[in-house]
């Protein structure tokens, strides 16, 4: 059996994190663009497509990632389509954050004050200039904090894809662990890595709120 | 010995003196009136008598014991003082009954009854017989400082301290308000007031003390002192109120 | 030539299903009871004067909020067992759930108590009551109130995700789904299936929760 140093299990690890953080960004960056449209047909769209986008956004919120991850992996390739598990991690992961995203933003859409749409509307502007000048720009200053803390919630997400055989940083550790019978060190490793990777995130979320209430005081 | 002896009572916030040295006797059955310039350190004073705010340097006594700074002589202190806030602080989660019962319950175990009985008792001496089951944001303003009152009587405090009672209601709610303190007084509880109302103060206590820059001023029966101010600081405030 | 779903293969186990969501209805209570406890007890000892406990209890929220439950679950059931600490599947599950939600809720818990205003506690001290007397008396029941919705989202998120449990072999609804298909060989129907019972699950927890917030939160008008 080869002797592995400790340096050895955190550079295998190293190597599968930039796959983490690959998906994470697509995934993010992606799914933020859908939000973004999901976001304009759920409070622009006519009633029917508006509540088609709630059933979507509830859908994603009431079931696990998981089972979302299984039925891209598996369903896909009955209507013909094959998929890897780097395929079928990084849409499941889109949509997934998709959802949440435009969950998110609907709420500091809805946030900005009534008055704001009003007075906007006596100036004569239409949907798209009130969205364009006056909500969006004030909702956005409110959603930065909330959308960088879920950027945490998608790396973590992540580590589900591991279960469909998309070999990232936890199932790297979970192979690194059955090789090298130190699951307790691996595993250790594994969590530290993802805090490295989280956490910062994490802090500049809790800055930027910090922030935001001290202007708005 | 008086009920409650503060001695060379020193506080300060970061680098700001609030109080500079506050000596003060407070007899059983004595109604005091505080009063000065906002900032003078007329709240401060109260909170300290009450353990709400610690002291830099000086003695507290009450009932002839020191306070400590164990929490326990907190305890002690804060069974013999009451005290009574300008915004009330009723607990929105429990009826106006609920309010005065909580403590005597928890605090002097007092059993369900027993406690309850007290609570009964002082609602009605505050006039909101009833009101007891309602909540205090079903209660007007004047109704709430009233169960804060009653809350506050129900642990049978020695000394009772109200913080500009009336400061944060309707001109039309102050005199309900009032005449309970008006009655209490009468009743010989002994009372430390900070108040803006100096009519009320004159008629009412026996004592007045005028705070300025974190001292005590002057301090005195309230018609001699109001009749010749002796220092310029008081003459000057009396003399803003008038005009 | 087209696939032919066939649901009714799930059929003659609806048997393992229904005990997948028993174990998992048991894991998410045990996670939420103990989990939310523990998260008041976080949020006190957060709160507390000692800086010392409130900083462990601050690195333990950290920790848990920056890494996958997956990778915490692996590490309880995998990892402590070379420490010496050896947990069964469910134990393993539970624990994982509890620690991870108690994180969560120690930071949401937290929150309200913050919002419950200084006069409120200043109040209960001049009435003579001690800390324990003032938290448990007047900052807790408003501050849970204030934050209630947040808690059950938690909840619930928490309850989804105990499905990754199944690769402990917790035999959840997940590992149900995943030893029927194993079976069968239906995956697709199976986990759509198994999705469904997902969202009425949180639907209902959902639901549950509200009505228990209610019930705790309600005001009682006795004579
Ligand atoms: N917690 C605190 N931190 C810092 N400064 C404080 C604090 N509490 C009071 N002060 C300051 O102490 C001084 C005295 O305040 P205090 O509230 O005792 O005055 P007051 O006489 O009650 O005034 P008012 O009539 O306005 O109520 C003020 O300058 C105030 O700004
Ligand atoms: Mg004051």
């Amino acid at each position: 059996m080869p002797e592995f140093t400790l340096w050895d299990i955190v550079y295998n690890l190293l190597l599968a994190a930039r796959w983490t953080v690959l998906l994470s960004l697509v995934a993010f960056v992606v799914g933020g663009v859908v939000a973004l449209l999901l976001l304009l047909v759920r409070t622009a769209g006519s009633r029917w497509a508006s509540r088609l986008v709630r059933g979507y956004v509830e859908l994603f919120q009431g079931t696990p990632l998981l089972m979302q991850l299984f039925i891209l992996f598996f369903g896909l390739p009955l209507i013909g389509i094959d998929v890897s598990p780097w395929i079928a991690a990084m849409l499941g992961l889109t949509l997934f954050t998709s959802a949440f995203l435009t969950e998110i933003w609907r709420g500091c859409v809805e946030s900005v004050n009534k008055g704001q749409w009003e007075a906007s509307a006596t100036l004569g502007m239409n949907f798209t200039q009130q969205m364009r000048y006056i909500i969006l720009p004030q909702a956005l200053r409110i959603g930065i904090a909330p959308t960088v803390g879920f950027s945490v919630q998608v790396v973590k997400g992540t580590a589900v894809t591991s279960i469909i055989g998309f070999v990232e940083l936890t199932k790297a550790g979970s192979m690194i662990s059955n090789a090298t019978y130190a699951p307790f060190t691996v595993y250790g490793c594994v969590a530290v890595l993802y805090f490295v990777i989280c956490y910062p995130l994490s802090l500049y979320a809790r800055r930027l709120e910090g922030k935001l209430h001290n202007v708005s005081r | 010995m008086s009920l409650v002896e503060l001695h060379a009572i020193h506080k300060s916030f970061g680098a700001v003196q609030v109080l500079k040295g506050i000596d003060l006797k407070i007899d059983e059955g004595q109604v005091i009136a505080l009063i000065g310039r906002s900032g003078s350190g007329k709240s401060t004073l109260l909170r300290t008598i009450n353990g709400l705010e610690t002291i830099d340097d000086g003695t507290i006594m009450v009932a002839g014991k020191k306070v400590g700074d164990h929490d326990t002589d907190l305890l002690d202190l804060r069974l013999n003082v009451g005290m009574v806030f300008q915004q009330f602080n009723l607990f929105p989660h429990y009826t106006a009954l609920e309010n005065v019962m909580l403590s005597p319950q928890v605090v002097k175990k007092q059993s369900k009854s027993e406690a309850r009985a007290i609570a009964e008792e002082m609602l009605v001496k505050v006039g909101l017989a009833d009101k007891m089951t309602h909540y205090p944001d079903q209660l007007s303003g004047g109704q709430q400082q009233r169960v804060a009152i009653a809350r506050a009587l129900a642990m049978k405090p020695r000394v009772l301290l109200c913080d500009e009672v009336t400061s944060a209601l309707d001109p039309e709610l102050v005199n309900e308000v009032l005449a309970v303190v008006r009655q209490l007084a009468e009743e010989g509880m002994t009372l430390v007031m900070v108040t803006h109302e100096m009519r009320f103060a004159r008629e009412v206590c026996d004592t007045l003390v005028f705070m300025h820059h974190g001292r005590i001023h002057e301090k005195g029966a309230p018609e001699a002192v109001f009749a010749n101010p002796k220092t310029p600081e008081l003459a000057n405030f009396v003399g803003g109120l008038a005009g | 030539m087209a696939y032919q779903f066939d649901f009714g293969a799930i059929l003659p186990h609806w048997k393992l299903l229904l005990d997948g969501v028993v174990l998992t209805t048991e894991l998410a209570a045990i996670g939420a009871v103990a989990g939310v406890g523990l998260g008041i007890l976080g949020a006190w000892a957060r709160s507390a004067r000692t800086p010392v406990i409130s900083q462990i209890v601050g690195i333990y929220v950290e920790l848990i909020r920056n890494t996958p439950f997956l990778v915490q679950l692996f590490f309880i059931f995998f990892g402590l067992p070379a420490v010496g600490i050896k947990l069964s599947e469910f134990q393993a599950a539970s624990l994982a759930m509890i620690i991870n939600l108690g994180a969560y809720s120690t930071e949401i818990v937290r929150a309200g108590i913050q919002a419950i205003p200084q006069g409120q506690i200043e109040a209960a001290q001049s009435l003579a009551m001690n800390r324990v007397q003032v938290f448990r008396y007047i900052i807790i029941r408003p501050a849970l109130k204030k934050i209630w919705p947040a808690l059950s989202s938690q909840v619930v998120i928490v309850m989804l995700g105990s499905s990754v449990c199944s690769q402990i072999a917790a035999e959840e609804l997940t590992f149900a789904a995943n030893y029927i298909q194993g079976m069968n060989f239906r995956a697709f129907e199976v986990y759509f299936v198994t999705t469904g019972m997902y969202l009425v699950m949180s639907i209902v927890l959902r639901q549950i929760l509200k009505i228990f917030g209610n019930f705790l939160f309600e005001r009682r008008h006795h004579a």
